[in-house]
């Protein structure tokens, strides 16, 4: 069902985990749609230094997660909102089709963590 | 790599000896049941033997009485379309439950846009049928009443007699769609006030694509299928004789070996429930604990998701299934975990083992070793889990 490279991530998950002191922090999804993302960031001179996930969902959840802190690591904030779903689903050599909505939400967490880091310093000036 | 086998309610293999009976039924005995020379008398002669194989499983008193089909889909579409059509002067109105089958459910969807009335019962939280709210529904319009003898994910077996009871006291047709509990349990149409019973070949080791349903003398079914007028009319088509050679076969293994093969399985699921409730924190069972198909293992766990469960056991060469909506086509969870009362987080967190004739205490042991470790390493990666299951 699912690639070699989804099942790579999802069996090793890369940079799974919290960042206590996140600059970012953005959850998309619902627990009950079965798929639930948090989206962990660093931000230092406008790049993404850190980035780790946690995922409550189908293996293509995870691998997507997975796949997106690769993606973003270390790219500037307006290349990081440049990544979309499709960019995360053709890394990992494709998703099955019926997964393209519910279980790709890696893009939009990551989006929504930026959103929140803005939002934060937009609020401290 | 070791390999598993726990889905036997998706998919079970052929018995060798039921292999063997079949066979010669491809090309040495291939004569048209229909036909009047000699080739024909013996494909007869054969079908009725298997017949009477199935009769004997399931309690029918005429051996005519078991209609053969291709499959326990086909058999509940006939007995409940033929039922609601050919009663349709009697009343429109039919009760089943929450927690069929699709290929009931479905039916009975596609009878409500004819002008059909449908009730669909409620369960308690182990699934059985609320009886009282049968009773409150039942009218004279009622014309028929189908609940299933075992639900296949859950496990749980239905109060089936009393069930009929109800039904035969205000007149309706009781049908049973007793696939998933097909040779796994005894039944006996008579006793239980049956008047339609659907089984699965399959599900007793036969072949695929083959199943039967019992008409009692007397009830009024309507076909679905038209054409020849096979079957007593109610399933026209050139029979499946090997298929059916293979169910009668089946059928026959099922009556004799269901006893000592339902109390093994009984001690190995038993142990594989217990296991997983005291080795992991915040499992839970989905079902009731005795009252339950004995091959059935259905158990949730909190804060994960089961098509990852289904996918780390698979990378450990252990096969099940979820009814979590990452497995589902329709990206539903299963309609019956919902029905039980269970939330869709809950539902989306299951896990279902069902066990058969090739497990072992070694198999239950290896997914028992395995389990722990798979549970705590997804919930490391879920965002819902507390942070003290995870230390």
């Amino acid at each position: 069902m699912y690639s070699e490279k989804v099942m790579e991530h999802f069996r090793n998950p890369h940079n799974m985990g919290e960042i206590p002191d996140a600059d970012g922090v953005g959850t998309v999804g619902n627990p009950i749609c079965g798929d639930l993302m948090t989206i962990y960031i660093k931000v230092k001179d406008n790049r993404l230094t850190d980035i780790k996930f946690k995922t409550f969902g189908c293996g293509a959840a995870i691998a997507t997660s997975s796949m997106i802190t690769e993606l973003a690591r270390g790219k500037t904030l307006e290349e990081a909102l440049k990544i979309t779903r499709g960019d995360v689903a053709e890394s990992l050599d494709g998703l099955p089709p019926v997964k393209m909505h519910c279980s790709n939400l890696a893009a939009d967490g990551l989006h929504a963590a930026i959103e929140d880091y803005l939002k934060k310093r937009g609020g401290q000036k | 790599m070791r390999t598993v086998y726990m889905d036997y309610a998706a998919g079970k293999p052929v018995d060798e000896r039921v292999l063997e009976a079949m066979m010669p039924y491809f090309n040495q005995k291939y004569g048209n049941p229909s036909s009047v020379h000699s080739f024909g008398n013996e494909a007869r002669k054969t079908i009725d033997e298997a017949r009477g194989r199935v009769a004997e499983l399931t309690g029918a008193e005429r051996t005519n009485e078991i209609i053969f089909t291709s499959g326990g889909t086909e058999s509940n579409n006939l007995a409940i379309e033929g039922v609601a059509y050919r009663n349709k002067a009697k009343g429109n109105h039919i009760i089943t439950s929450s927690i069929e089958h699709m290929s009931v459910m479905n039916t009975c969807k596609h009878l409500s846009k004819q002008g059909f009335e449908v009730t669909y019962l409620p369960v308690d939280r182990h699934g059985f049928v609320d009886l009282q709210a049968l009773e409150k529904e039942i009218t004279d319009k009622t014309i028929l009443v189908s609940i299933m003898y075992a639900n296949g994910e859950i496990g749980t077996v239905e109060p089936i007699g009393k069930i009929g009871e109800i039904a035969h006291r205000k007149g309706a047709y009781f049908h049973v769609d007793a696939v998933a509990a097909t040779g796994q349990i005894p039944m006996d149409v008579k006793k239980e006030n049956i008047d339609l019973l659907s089984l699965s070949s399959n599900d007793m080791y036969g072949p695929r694509g083959v199943g039967a349903l019992y008409v009692r003398t007397g009830a009024g079914v309507q076909p679905v299928v038209y054409g020849g007028g096979q079957e007593r009319g109610l399933r026209s088509g050139t029979e499946n004789l090997p298929g059916i050679v293979g169910m009668g076969k089946a059928a026959e293994i099922a009556k004799a070996e269901m006893k000592i093969e339902a109390a093994r399985l009984t001690n190995l699921r038993d142990k594989l429930i217990k296991g997983i409730l005291d080795s992991i924190p915040e499992s839970y069972l989905n079902g009731h604990p005795t009252e339950r198909l004995p091959n059935n293992v259905n158990v949730r766990f909190s804060y994960i998701e089961g098509e990852s469960l289904i996918l780390s056991l698979d990378m450990e060469g252990v096969a099940c299934s979820s009814g979590s909506a990452c497995t589902s086509k329709t990206l539903e969870p299963s309609h019956v975990l919902l029905a039980i009362g269970l939330k869709h987080e809950e539902a989306h967190g299951s896990l279902l083992f069902t066990l058969g004739k090739q497990n072992t205490e070694d198999d239950v042991k290896y997914v028992l070793d395995l389990l722990p470790g798979i549970v705590k390493r997804l919930r490391k990666i879920s965002p819902l889990t507390p942070k003290e299951l995870i230390v």
